[in-house]
């Protein structure tokens, strides 16, 4: 059968979001970024708020997303992107703002504005990506990369004494009275996608309804950065990244989940 | 327009400019002496008025920031700071600069270096002239010298960044941040509907409409042949800005043998000093810059030709007198006269540097 016989409308199941570009993306096969972006593109679709969605882009891995959304964008410097979101949002209450950030940029460089935007609940979405490494740089430490990990900067593996301990951000941001919705996703199984794709349309179902910050955090996997195939990744990101950054909702409707 | 007189420290001045001028927003983080200008603020709680946000952030990396957020959706957005304050805004400053967005940035100098002294200083002439943050960028200096202008130069201000695409910096110093004094406020200009915005601000990312792509704020391009080219485009806006928007003030230059040059603070001091010289029988002018960048480096190399020698009297020790060397190459004698640190010189001390450094020089 060839290709124009079956790429009919009838026959039509699955169509890549007009949310998205049409550029390829620069992200390395199995990364977690393309799916997150795909999930975020699709649920602006669905809620109909192209018009509304403005990106902040960060500076890492993620600094060309706003190649790949089809919404206004701005890329902002190393950390500041809640910065930019705040004004944003507050001088257009009826938009939807939404920052796109990664460990180093949200947890290390960017964490005064990152704290300080949760405190004060500004009604925007944070999307965090956490995979435990710099990845556009080649690889350095993270805030948030695992003990005993080894990266670049690390080549023994992190040692606390030298190096201090992962930052769990999330469940410190979930402590914060401005944060609305806290949890934690990820991208790597096809219920996981679902799952993740759901937190983050109740982010932006909050944002529409004024709620605060909410903050969703896609615990995912560097391959190049960990220097493993993409499946090795996966397994090697539940067995150990999913230990010290557990799968969850942490904070929903302003109060914390009982564990 | 109708006229309303009001006595303001010029921090208030500013504050007041903000809201009449039909600014969307300020973001600010309090420091010595500029902290009125966010007190005025919110004791007038103009979002009341006229929907204006006034945000105190946690931060003046961060008040930077959000800023650069407001510019890169249009809107007219503000900040102020001091100094050291000042330093810290540089990230954001050179990022507004690349990605073009239009912004005011106030800094109300205080004497440094570190975190200095809170007294009035001109000291942060290098930063806010010669970029102060990375790479090859201009900020929009104006330098004002009363109250009044302070208030003025807010207006004129919008006009500038928007018209360029450019943050414009009010370099004011301690002084003028302080000092009360009489000013001439006019009526509320509105804030610009979305409409007027959209036409205003055609470039910004203020949501896309079905019409047309995204829109993209950012100074990134990795490929280097298109930031060659970006860099190319912004160094013709600079040099537009030097060939259309020079402002000074001569006074007393068409006949004078000495020449004062100055501005702000110092160009007061200057003009005082002129009437004491003038009781001892010298005749000087002053030019006080307006314009820090673009710099008036044509009337500094036409006065050059024709006068004994110029003094640049600044609360520095010894910046915008390179640019007056540079623009009046050596025609003439140029000497530098300031305190510093947050000493203020007073009117005699600067006759008598122009009477021994120029006019008894051998």
């Amino acid at each position: 059968m060839f290709n124009q016989d079956i790429v009919k409308p009838e026959n039509l199941v699955y169509k890549r979001t007009e949310v998205l570009t049409d550029n390829v993306m620069h992200y390395c096969p199995g990364c977690g970024h393309g799916t997150t972006h795909r999930i975020i593109a699709e649920v602006i679709e669905e809620m109909g708020i192209q018009d509304k969605a403005i990106c902040v882009a960060p500076v890492g891995c993620s600094v060309l997303a706003y190649n790949y959304f089809e919404v206004d964008s701005l890329g902002a410097a190393h950390g500041r992107a809640p910065a930019l979101a705040t004004a944003i949002q507050r001088l257009n209450p009826d938009k939807h703002t939404f920052t796109y950030q990664g460990d180093g940029d949200l947890a290390a460089i960017g964490t005064a504005e990152t704290i300080h935007a949760c405190n004060r609940g500004e009604n925007i979405v944070i999307i965090f990506i956490n995979n435990g490494i710099y990845g556009m740089t080649g690889g350095q430490m993270a805030p948030t990369t695992l003990v005993g990990m080894k990266t670049a900067t690390t080549p023994y593996g992190r040692n606390v004494e030298l190096n201090g301990y992962p930052l769990q951000i999330t469940e410190l941001l979930a402590q914060l009275p401005g944060t609305y919705l806290v949890t934690r996703q990820s991208v790597h199984t096809a219920a996981a996608v679902r799952k993740t794709k759901k937190a983050i349309r109740q982010a932006f179902e909050n944002q529409k309804n004024k709620k605060g910050t909410s903050f969703v955090e896609v615990v995912s996997n560097c391959n190049s950065g960990w220097k493993m195939p993409a499946t090795k990744a996966n397994e090697w990101m539940v067995e150990n990244m999913f230990a010290k950054y557990p799968i969850g909702d942490i904070k929903v409707d302003g109060e914390l989940v009982q564990k | 327009m109708a006229k309303e007189l009001k006595l303001m420290k010029g921090n208030e001045a500013i504050a007041e400019a903000a809201i009449r001028s039909g600014c969307d927003g300020y973001f600010g983080y309090p420091i010595t002496p500029q902290s009125e200008v966010m007190e005025h603020l919110m004791a007038e709680k103009p979002w009341e008025k006229t929907g204006m946000v006034v945000l105190q952030a946690e931060s003046e990396t961060s008040s930077i920031n959000m800023v650069y957020g407001g510019a890169g959706v249009g809107k007219k957005v503000m900040t102020s700071s001091s100094s050291p304050g000042i330093s810290l805004m540089q990230e954001g400053l050179t990022y507004l600069a690349g990605a073009e967005l239009p912004a005011i940035v106030v800094n109300v100098v205080r004497g440094g270096p570190g975190l200095g002294t809170i007294q009035p200083s001109q000291a942060d002439y290098f930063q806010a002239t010669k970029g102060g943050g990375h790479g090859d960028y201009q900020l929009f200096v104006l330098a004002p010298a009363t109250v009044q202008e302070m208030y003025d130069f807010v207006f004129l201000g919008w006009e500038i960044a928007f018209k360029y695409r450019n943050p414009v910096m009010i370099l004011s110093d301690g002084a003028i941040g302080q000092v009360m004094e009489k000013l001439y406020v006019g009526d509320y200009v509105p804030r610009w509907t979305d409409e007027e915005l959209r036409k205003n601000a055609p470039w910004a990312s203020f949501g896309k409409p079905t019409d047309r792509k995204h829109h993209i704020i950012t100074s990134l391009e990795l490929d280097s042949a298109k930031q060659e080219l970006h860099n190319h485009k912004l160094q013709a806006k600079y040099r537009e800005m030097e060939e259309k928007e020079v402002r000074f003030e001569a006074i007393n230059c068409d006949d004078a043998d000495y020449i004062f040059v100055a501005y702000g603070s110092s160009a007061r001091i200057a003009e005082k000093a002129m009437q004491l010289g003038k009781e001892k029988g010298y005749k000087i002018g002053i030019l006080r810059l307006i314009t820090l960048f673009p710099f008036p480096k044509k009337k500094i190399a036409e006065l050059s030709t024709k006068v004994k020698g110029m003094l640049a009297v600044e609360m520095s020790a010894g910046q915008m007198v390179e640019d007056v060397r540079l623009a009046a190459e050596f025609r003439c004698p140029i000497e530098h006269y300031g305190r510093y640190g947050g000493i203020i010189h007073t009117p005699q001390e600067v006759l008598e540097a122009l009477e021994e450094k120029i006019i008894k020089r051998k």
